[in-house]
């Protein structure tokens, strides 16, 4: 049978991704920059819209990075808002269980479900990280190893808020509000979290908002068979997003979930021109916006862990190792180098083999999966990938503020459908995100199993 | 005459106990929400307020009321502010946040992205939660128990969490502050976005949390979107004076009201607050009905239903909107600044209050007939700060 493709739409944020220089590229924090994107995005019959989140802005050599976009809103109330310019959208934000408290984001969670009609979606992550941790009560850090107990526990305990109303208990009707004097009755007691009490949501239309996670270490990849409705990859080839996507679905059946219950999403950029060759220089020069002279010296020295100010960026790199005796000099980053050494090791001998210097080098080693080509052809890829299960679907990362995802949305969009593989019209009714998804009405409470210790 | 300002305060179904009964409002519906809100625009009202707590609606603090019959439910306030922020165009709109709980940067970050949804027309009621029931939602700090001590030491037993909360009030408005308005610079020269020595870093310490800074959000189109506290006694107009833009009070009587603001504007003095003062605001549970005596007897028919009288923090008016005026402008001239009026049944005394109480009003040459400007701090007559550290004009 023909796989319907996901689609999801990620607005362009604090990264060197995003090309703020182009004369096309617009605010990124304007409201109207967010409506214009969600807006094509429905436009397009996306399944969903996706922000990304960083609660510190980043440094580098003590400094703010000031190369990239800095700044960006606060994820619930921009998705509540954008609820108000939509009608189907589902509505993901990245909220980080570190720096929240379940209580406070579960109800959050619930409330943009019932006010965005059943679109929210939350894709869970962790910080390990001091230094952001410097903005919040809280004030200390995880262990890298407690990442995955804290955020099972959190997301045990934001269902555990979701389920203590049930279906009945609101009534509104006759002298009763709601079916028992004190509904919404909890208790969760765990390592991180000891709550109890009354919850003051009632049961949204899809009662657990769908979540998301990243993760590819073998931890996380069974955190997600236990608990998330979909997963965020990034894969550059079609066999290793393939080995990906068996081994996450393989891992379901422990934790009593089908392979349909957990969607493999990998974030991916496009290019788009009227020839291959026109689409292929396009995406060189988007290259080059992206990593301009500057940011290739910067992000150098992210490995090197030294000041490399004076390096030429169209020269050869450094010829002495990493520093790896000090602390980074690089705080608020998510990339990590597990062995610096052996990284620059295998980069210089890369540049030195195909005479690259330090811009081009950096160029070659930051690329993520990119579809480059016709609308045609990058139709036709995008099919195959899912077709041939490396993928469920694509979250785009449109390169440009706020209307990169135009020319996907009418070059190729109209393809995917002449192709029988996407949409042409949303669901008729109040149909929520879950069921747009194609998951399950409700997620499984696996997540206890994985607290326990490994699958069921 | 000066004009008056009017804002109003949203609750569920209304400020009434019984209120859910007249209309069963589907209030976890954004069109509920979006209702209430174009109403109180089309009556060109300075701003609403959207109450919130973490523990289900209670009348009294410190004391759980479990019926059935009553509205046990509420969404998040600052999700709803969001929602109907892009519906409507000069309304400002100030949703409830808890100070004892939230962490002070998302507090931040929310209210900014919510001034830059709206446009520059975001406020916060900064509320503090005294009550144990939240407490142990959150499950990270105990609070004191209310209804266990004495009434003359209740201050005593608050007063740390209001010392918390000013501490609050201020490392947010650092963080909203800690972009200057022209920090992004989108160099293509050198290659650099933004110019991080107009970024700042708050270094907050303090007894309770430290927040190391800057904001993740840019400065916000208010600047400093407007801060707003209520306060019953000594304790929270003091909270008041040291970091509200508006301060909302609860007089009995036009003679209460003027001692009221009397005793605020000496705490002003003995606190040193110069530039603009306080706004002060007096606070009033409205039953209105075009018929005199009328509004009386729906109020007392809520009570029958249900099974008690009202009882409210603020002083309860029932009668016409003619009446609510004349009262109104009695009020003012103890020194109020304007009124934010809580309707005891939505959405029928917002109407009034939109319709009716604003034409009464404006027929004494006291109420506007458009609005002045497009953000809330314009509404209110006060300008948009600088950022401090700009007019420090210090490196990060």
């Amino acid at each position: 049978m023909t796989k319907q493709i996901i689609l999801a739409a990620h607005f362009p944020g604090v990264n060197n991704t995003t090309v703020w220089t182009d004369p096309a590229a617009g605010s990124q924090i304007e409201f109207s920059s967010f409506v214009h994107l969600a807006r094509t995005a429905e436009r397009g019959l996306f399944d969903f819209f996706f922000l990304a989140e960083g609660l510190r802005l980043r440094e580098q050599r003590g400094e703010i990075y000031d190369l990239d976009v800095v700044g960006r809103p606060d994820t619930v109330t921009v998705l509540a808002a954008i609820a108000a310019v939509t009608e189907r959208l589902g509505l993901a934000g990245t909220l980080n269980a570190t720096f929240h408290e379940p209580y406070e984001l579960a109800r959050q969670l619930a409330s943009l479900d019932h006010l965005s009609g059943g679109r929210a979606a939350w894709n869970v992550v962790t910080t390990p990280n001091a230094f952001t941790g410097e903005n919040f009560r809280r004030g200390g850090f995880l262990s890298y190893a407690d990442r995955y107990t804290r955020a099972a526990e959190f997301i045990a305990a934001s269902r555990t808020l979701w389920d203590s109303w049930s279906a009945e208990d609101l009534v509104v009707d006759g002298d009763s509000f709601a079916r028992t004097p004190a509904p919404g009755a909890f208790a969760f007691h765990g390592t991180q979290f000891d709550i109890s009490g009354h919850f003051t949501v009632p049961r949204s239309p899809q009662r657990h908002p769908v979540i998301i996670q990243a993760g590819d270490s073998p931890a996380g990849r069974d955190f997600a068979a236990a608990s998330a409705d979909a997963i965020f990859s990034r894969h550059s080839t079609l066999e290793a997003g393939q080995a990906f996507y068996r081994d996450v679905k393989g891992r379901l059946a422990a934790y009593g979930r089908t392979p349909d219950s957990l969607k493999i999403l990998p974030a991916v950029s496009y290019v788009l021109g009227d020839t291959d060759a026109e689409a292929q220089e396009k995406a060189h020069h988007i290259r080059r916006q992206q990593v301009t002279p500057q940011t290739a010296i910067r992000h150098l020295e992210q490995l090197w862990n030294r000041d490399l100010s004076s390096f030429d960026p169209e020269g050869p790199l450094p010829p002495f190792d990493p520093d790896v005796s000090g602390e980074s000099i690089a705080q608020g980053r998510t990339r990590l180098f597990d062995d610096p050494v052996a990284t620059a090791r295998a980069w210089r001998s890369l540049a030195e083999e195909k005479g690259l210097g330090i811009r081009d080098l950096i160029i070659e080693v930051t690329g993520r999966q990119s579809f480059i080509g016709t609308p045609a052809a990058v139709a036709e890829s995008v099919d195959a990938f899912v077709q041939q299960d490396a993928a469920d679907g694509f979250i785009l990362v449109p390169h440009l503020t706020p209307a990169g995802l135009d020319d996907f949305v009418d070059r190729v969009v109209p393809l995917l459908q002449e192709r029988g593989v996407f949409r042409t019209a949303y669901p008729s009714g109040g149909s929520t995100l879950r069921s747009l998804l194609g998951l399950p009405p409700t997620s499984p409470a696996s997540v206890a199993s994985f607290l326990g210790g490994g699958p069921a | 005459m000066s004009q008056l300002h009017l804002a109003v305060a949203l609750d569920g179904a209304g400020w009434h106990p019984a209120a859910w009964r007249v209309h069963r409002p589907a209030i976890l519906t954004a069109g509920w929400w979006a209702g209430l809100v174009a109403e109180a625009e089309r009556g060109l009202l300075d701003f609403v307020t959207v109450e919130d707590s973490l523990a289900p609606p209670s009348e009294l603090p410190g004391v759980p009321v479990d019926r059935a019959d009553r509205v046990r439910a509420r969404l998040d306030a600052a999700v709803i502010a969001a929602r109907v922020a892009p519906l409507t165009t000069h309304i400002g709109i100030v949703p409830t946040v808890t100070t004892t709980h939230t962490e002070p940067f998302h507090i931040a970050s929310a209210i900014a992205t919510l001034d830059y949804v709206s446009t520059g027309r975001a406020g916060w009621r900064a509320q503090v939660s005294a009550r144990q029931a939240e407490a142990t939602h959150v499950g990270r700090r105990t609070v004191p128990a209310l209804h266990t001590a004495r009434p003359d030491r209740i201050a005593e037993v608050v007063r740390p969490l209001f010392d918390e909360a000013a501490d609050v009030i201020e490392v947010v408005r650092r963080l909203w502050d800690s972009w200057e308005d022209d920090a992004i610079i989108r160099d293509v020269a050198t290659g650099r976005f933004v110019d991080n020595r107009k970024l700042h870093y708050v270094d907050f310490e303090g007894e309770w949390f430290s927040v190391k800074g800057p904001s993740i959000v840019p400065r916000p189109p208010q600047g400093q979107p407007l801060v707003t506290v209520l306060g019953h006694a000594t304790v929270p107009y003091l909270l008041g004076v040291r970091g509200a833009d508006v301060l909302y009070v609860t007089p009995d009587s036009g003679a209460h009201a003027a001692a009221v603001v009397s005793e605020v504007r000496a705490s002003e003095r003995a606190e040193g607050r110069d530039g603009v003062p306080l706004r002060i605001f007096g606070d009033l549970v409205v039953f209105l009905d075009p018929e005199p005596g009328a509004a009386a007897r729906r109020k007392r028919e809520l009570d029958d239903l249900d099974g008690a009288e009202l009882t409210s923090d603020a002083f309860v008016f029932t009668g016409t909107p003619g009446e609510l005026a004349d009262l109104l402008v009695e009020w003012r001239a103890a020194g109020l600044d304007g009124f934010r009026l809580r309707p005891g049944v939505l959405p029928d005394d917002l109407t009034l209050i939109a319709r009716e109480l604003t034409a009464r009003l404006r027929e004494r040459g006291l109420f506007r007939s458009a609005y002045p400007g497009t953000t809330l701090r314009e509404t209110l007559g006060l300008s948009r700060p600088a950022s401090r550290y700009a007019v420090a004009g210090g490196a990060a």
